[in-house]
């Protein structure tokens, strides 16, 4: 965990799952296909700090979707900043 | 999604536990409160104004501006250092293509440093809710229509950055001194729900 394994240009998945408590993860970004357009450093996990946790760093990205995406409908784009453990590769078939 | 939290239970708590450090001599009367204010202080859109006319002015410093706005905003005396740690800023320019505007959907983060306390209207629940879903109506709400072939990129603060628009600058400004072009640059502007 936290080897910054998502470059800018890859296509990343979103948790879709509904955590017990805290997470930055927004409910209208679950589940969700976007890109990464940039890397934002890296700060401990605020779902495991907000459990009273000491995590390590872990990478955290501006992941760009777009609004058809998240609500079905929109042209524009919303870019949310998220922790490296909410998000999963999208396997390109090339 | 968090609201109002003057009236919750955690408020109430936060009141008992500072009411108890006090009691006991850990925390002196006050002392968060003035931690509060030397937080603020020196806080105002005016020093987000100023990176913006510098930005306009000087293409160098906009261009390192936006490649590590960190950096870039201690070359006018600026940081984002002021709190226990210092916060990624990053910025991000409007352009005749695209227009960018700031939200954050799960509270109400904000460069405090460079932008002084945030507007009521940022920690509303209709702003904060509806600017991801329908950018172009409510930044039309604002007064901000903008060109049909304008996209628009919402940034949610949703983590540790924060994030600043820098405005296009107004046609017909040439002539202005960088002191001038300042005073130009609203708050609004700096959040992405006006223009400049």
């Amino acid at each position: 965990m936290g080897t910054d394994r998502f470059t800018p240009g890859d296509r990343v998945r979103t948790r879709a799952t509904d955590p017990a408590g805290h997470t930055r993860l927004p409910r209208y970004a679950r589940g969700a296909a976007g890109v990464v357009v940039e890397r934002a450093g890296r700060h401990p996990l605020a779902d495991d700090r907000a459990h009273g946790l000491s995590p390590q760093p872990q990478a955290v990205y501006h992941v760009q979707f777009p609004a058809a995406e998240l609500f079905g409908a929109g042209d524009h784009t919303v870019t949310v900043e998220l922790w490296e453990d909410y998000l999963t590769p999208i396997e390109e078939s090339s | 999604m968090s609201g109002d939290h003057s009236s919750s239970v955690i408020s109430a708590e936060v009141r008992h536990v500072e009411a108890l450090l006090e009691a006991r001599g850990l925390l002196d009367a006050g002392e968060i409160d003035t931690r509060i204010d030397e937080f603020l202080a020196g806080g105002t859109p005016a020093n987000g104004a100023r990176i913006v006319a510098r930005a306009w002015v000087d293409p160098g410093f906009a261009a390192r501006l936006l490649a590590d706005a960190n950096a870039a905003i201690r070359e006018v005396g600026l940081s984002m250092a002021g709190g226990l740690q210092e916060q990624r800023l990053k910025v991000v320019a409007n352009t005749e293509q695209q227009h960018n505007v700031v939200v954050c959907t799960l509270c109400s983060c904000y460069p405090i440093a460079l932008l002084g306390p945030s507007p009521s209207w940022y920690k509303s629940e209709a702003y904060r809710s509806r600017v991801v879903r329908d950018p172009r109506g409510v930044l039309a709400e604002f007064g901000l229509e903008l060109p049909a072939g304008t996209s628009i990129a919402v940034w949610d603060a949703s983590a540790e950055s924060r994030y600043m628009v820098l405005p296009r600058r107004p046609e017909g400004t040439g002539s202005l001194s960088e002191e001038e072009l300042a005073a130009l640059v609203t708050r609004k502007g700096l959040i992405g729900t006006a223009a400049v």
